[in-house]
Formats: structure tokens, sequence, C-alpha cells
């Protein structure tokens, strides 16, 4: 592959991705608004479009449309920065996440991952620290929170500002530990790398997941402090609307305030897919032997975007049946309960790899 | 290629830069964070030095540099609350009583 | 290519460390500190060293900084006070720093060796070697530090806790 195709396919595949990862954000804030209209026994949107399908458009052109305010006695240049950091963050660590398997599109095949590439012997492969990498971009991530509450200069941002930056800290501990445990069985850390070593299935049928390798605990480890990460409720104390206001975005408004909006639901979807890569084995899943071949192509896309749905199917699920923490119980939870269990799940898991070799 | 003195200049100015502030500036959280730039000074030149030896030992020193800077944070800003909370200041010149 | 690239980080690296110096308020010198650590992870992946690299994102730029700058917002002390220096300090102690480096450099470069080129990645630091390393040669460095980040919480629990003085 010459370095311009190279180029072309890379900017290609940048291109596509950010797409469908944008419309995916559009269209879960519609999925959020429906759900939980029916589960509250309404109906959702339904006046824009059949169903309300249009209503992201319609809401993209009202943040467009809307005066864009900067209040007074605000830091300018942070508060500035501030939306822009949290999306340009939220939207950067989807590079790493390795979406299919290689592809053959017009004699030219690459994997469908923006990093990933074909090596010399004709595997896929990727950056070797690739999970470490969005570890790293997430946590920097915090600083458009907390830079928009302080720069905002009002008692709303900077108390929901303090929290989130308190309560990200906290649970990134968590966050990280349940994710050793999966590194100690698959002996890698690149995200690739990871998805090919649950691509084997028991008996034909059962994939060999890492959830079902034994790593059920630190799944639902990882789901919490996810939860606490993108602060969705229960953990949704950075923007608690009943005693905040909206906690660390009050002061921002049109399409500022939309960036804030789209970098939580763009974290949403990251953190789901590296749900689904690192515990449900990514793009790969049972084997389809009886489907025609055409179909087959598509299995691997359809496979991730359905777990993908199923996350954020849940996000949503939970949003509407569960109530807010308090802030001690939220601190006591993550360090008291999932902090020791998560390094539980890494001693055990370390145990029975020692054990088995 | 680059030659490695680039590097060592880097970390030279990075660590003049952090000792500057450390003697000029009077905020304590500041007087913190010099010290943070003088260590990553100190960190480049290690990751200089072990690529030019071709050994991995400098990167392992990095890590550890890491570990107690982290440590130092936690407990200097832990003091700088606790100084904060009963001098209601965070000028180092002001904090020159052992009792209050 | 790497010249430009090196240049270009180390021109950011200098700029924070600069601004650091320059800027009053607190919150600004940790963004510019920041600024420095990310360039410089940056560069340690031009010397190959990726796992240091990411360490340095995580541990620096998404740990130990988010704690400066979550503790800069709790006190929301302001601006720093500026004082003035002595003159006794401005007469002798700049010409005196700027004697010292000159003197400093000119023995450097008597004592200059032959220098060696370092190409991109010319060391391959991946996180299995660097562990590796780590829970053999230097295990019982790895233990002590250990003990000392378990002492560091105590005595930030500690010292931070309100009741009983």
């Amino acid at each position: 592959m010459s370095a311009w195709t190279f180029l072309i396919v890379a900017v290609i595949k940048i291109a596509v991705t950010l797409g469908v990862l944008l419309t995916v954000v559009a269209y879960t804030v519609w999925l959020e608004r429906k759900v939980v209209g029916h589960i509250q026994n309404r109906w959702g949107p339904q006046r824009v479009g059949p169903f309300g399908l249009l209503q992201p458009l319609a809401d993209g052109i009202k943040f467009l449309l809307k005066e864009d305010l900067t209040p007074p006695y605000v830091e300018k240049h942070l508060y500035l920065l501030a939306p822009a950091l949290a999306l340009i963050m939220a939207l950067t660590s989807i590079a790493l996440v390795p979406i299919g398997p290689i592809v053959h599109l017009f004699g030219i095949s690459t994997p469908v991952q923006i990093t990933g590439v074909i090596d010399a012997t004709g595997q896929s492969s990727d950056i070797n620290v690739g999970l470490l990498i969005i570890l790293g971009i997430t946590s920097l991530g915090v600083y458009g929170i907390a830079l928009a509450g302080w720069s905002s200069n009002s008692k709303y941002s900077l108390l929901g500002s303090l929290r989130a930056s308190a309560q990200m800290m906290s649970y990134e501990v968590s966050l990280g530990l349940s994710l050793v445990g999966v590194l100690i069985l698959s002996g890698t850390l690149s995200l690739g790398g990871i998805v090919k070593g649950q691509l084997g299935t028991w008996f034909g049928v059962i994939p060999q997941w890492y959830i079902f390798r034994w790593q059920f605990v630190a799944f639902f480890i990882y789901m919490m402090s996810a939860f606490a990460e993108t602060n969705r409720i229960p953990f949704d104390l950075p923007e608690a609307e009943t005693e905040l206001v909206a906690g660390y975005h009050t002061e921002y408004s049109a399409m500022k305030f939309a960036m804030f909006f789209m970098a939580e639901y763009a974290n949403m979807v990251t953190v789901a897919c590296l749900a689904s890569v690192m515990f449900l084995g990514g793009w790969s899943g049972p084997p389809m032997p009886f489907l025609p071949a055409v179909v087959q192509a598509f299995l691997p896309l359809v496979w991730f975007s359905s777990k993908i749905f199923f996350f954020l199917f849940l996000y949503i699920w939970i949003r509407g049946t569960l109530p807010r923490f308090r802030y001690d119980q939220l601190m006591a939870f993550g360090w008291k309960f999932l902090f020791p269990l998560a390094l539980a799940n890494v001693v055990i898991t370390a145990f029975f790899v020692a054990w088995r070799a | 290629m680059i030659p490695i003195s680039w590097y060592l200049l880097l970390s030279a100015f990075l660590f003049a830069c952090g000792v500057t502030g450390f003697l000029t500036k009077r905020n304590v959280i500041t007087l913190f964070m010099s010290i943070e730039l003088m260590l990553n000074g100190v960190n480049l030149s290690f990751i200089a030095f072990a690529t030019r030896l071709q050994t991995l030992d400098g990167h392992i020193f990095v890590f550890f540099v890491m570990v107690v800077a982290a440590a130092e944070a936690a407990v200097g800003l832990a003091i700088i609350i606790s100084v904060y909370r009963t001098r209601e200041t965070l000028n180092v010149d002001r904090v020159n009583l052992l009792k209050l | 290519m790497h010249q430009f690239l090196f240049l270009l980080f180390g021109a950011f690296c200098v700029g924070g460390a600069i601004n650091l110096l320059l800027q009053k308020k607190t919150i600004n010198s940790a963004l510019s500190l920041i600024v420095v650590m990310g360039s410089l992870a940056l560069i340690y992946l031009l010397l190959g060293a990726e796992f240091v690299a990411v360490v340095q994102v995580i541990i620096y730029a998404g740990a130990i900084m988010v704690l400066y700058v979550f503790v800069i917002m709790l006190l929301n002390a302001g601006d720093e006070e500026v004082v003035k220096g002595s003159n006794v300090a401005k007469i002798f102690g700049i010409p005196g720093l700027f004697a010292g480096g000159i003197i400093g450099i000119w023995v450097l470069l008597q004592h200059r060796p032959a220098e060696k080129l370092l190409p991109i990645g010319a060391m391959y630091g991946p996180a299995d070697k660097v562990g590796e390393l780590l829970f053999t040669k230097y295990l019982l460095a790895f233990e002590v530090t250990s003990i000392l980040v378990l002492i560091a919480i105590m005595g930030a629990v500690v010292l931070t806790r309100r009741s009983r003085v």
C-alpha cells in the first residue's frame, strides 16, 4: 500500500467513524427521551417526523440558532476552552476502538479501526498500548468539566465541578483495576489483540468472551464505575438538577451547552465500546454458518452495534429506574465496596492464571 | 535523527524553569508545581539516556519518580489545605510561625 | 520529520514552562504545566518509550494535575501577591547567574564526547519488558514504593481530617 493510499484510507475511516459516532450520539438522545417516556407512561417526542425521528435535527438547529450568551465575570479564555476540551477528549478515544475485522473493499484491505493497520504477515495490528491511551484520554476529559465549573464564576457550577472531579478521580481507580483482570488473561494491552483473544467458542456455540471466563465481577465493577465516569444516573451528582440547577454547565448556552451534551453522550458510547471490547468480545460472536456469505460479511458489525445498543439501552433503563445517590454514599460505595472488590478480583485472577500455568 | 544533546538541553531548560519558579514564586501551590516541573525535566534526561545506552532501566527510574511525585502531591496538597484552613493564606512568606 | 516533531513539541514544552513562570493566576500555571507534561509524553513517544509516555499522561496529567486543579478550585484563593525582589539579588544575582552559566557551559563543552544520533523509536520500551524488569531486577524498590504510597495515603487522610485537632 502506497503512502497516498494509506492516507486516503485513513481519512475515509476517520470521516466515516466520526459521522457514525455523531449520528449515534444524536439518536441516543432521541432514544433516551423515547424510552424514558415509555417507562414513565408517556409517548416521548412524536411531533417532528414519524415517531419523532427528526427530533435530533430540530434540536441541532435550535442549538445553532439560539443566542450564544457569555455571562459577565466569567474567566473568558477558560470558559471558551472548557466545552471544546470536553468534546475533543470524548471524540478522540473512539479512534482506538476496534469496530470490526479486516474488510476488503475496492482491492484494498484494512481493519475497521482508525488506528489499525495490516502488518507484514497480513494480520491486522494496532497500537500496542491502546487501552492505556484510551484511559489516558478519558482521564484528561475531567479538565473540561473542572474548568467549566471554575471559569463560570458561579456557585452552582463550582459545586458541580468539584463533585465531578472528586467523583471521576475516585471511580477511575476502580475502573482501571477492573480491567486488570482481563489484561492478566489476555496478556496484551492492544485492543485488537484483546478481541482476538476472545474469538474461539466452547462446543461451537458459547463464545469465549472474558465475561464467561470468570470476569463477571470485573464486568459489574466496570459498569458501576462507567456510570460514575460518565456522570449518569444514579451517579449524576455533578449535574443534579434538583440540587445544583444544572451543575457545571449551568452558565453555558446554545452551542457551548450542546458541546457538553454531545461530550457526555460520546463518552457513553466510548465506555460502551470499551465494555464490549474488554468483556463481550468486541465484534466477535457465536458463529452462524447457516447464513449466506453476504450476511456473514456484515455479521461482525451487527454484533458490535447490537452490543453498543444493549449498553446504551441499559444506561437509559437505569436512568428511568434508579434514584440518585447521596454524595457520601457515592464516595463510600466507590472506595469501600468497588475498590476492595476490584483488588480481590485482580488477586484471584492472578492466582488462577498462575495455578493453571 | 537528533543528537542526544538536544534532549538534554530541553531537560536542563525545564529544570532551570522549575528552579526559577521555586525561587521567585510565593504561592505555595505554584511552588509545588515548580517541583513537578523539575522532576519532569529530570525524567526527560532519564528517557534520553535510556535510549542512548539501549537499556530499559531509565524507564523504571521514571516510573519510580512518578510514584514519588504522586505521593508528594497527595501529602503536600493535604498539608496545603490544612495550612489554608488555619492561616487563610497561601503565601509562603506569611506561613513563618511554627505555632499559631 | 523527527527533528520537526521534536522542535514542535519542544517549543510547546518551553512555552508552557515560561508561561508557568509568567502567569499570576495559579490555575493558568497549572494548565501550562499540563501542556508541558502532554508534550513531554509525545517526546517520550519519539524516543520509543511508549509505556512511559502513556503512564505520563495517565498519572501526571490525568491524576496528579487533576488533584492540583481540584485543590486550586477548592481553596479559590485569588491571585498571587506580587513581591518585590531584593536589590542585592538584582545587582549580584543576575550577572552571577550568567557568569556561572557561561562557565558551566564552557567546562561541559571541553569534555564533550562524540555525539550519537538517536533515530525515531530507537529504543523499544513496550509495557511487558518494563513490567518484567520491574518485577525482577527492581522488585525490592517496587515493594518499598508501594509502602511509601500507603504511608502517603494515610498521611493525606489524617492531615485533612477536620475533627479532633
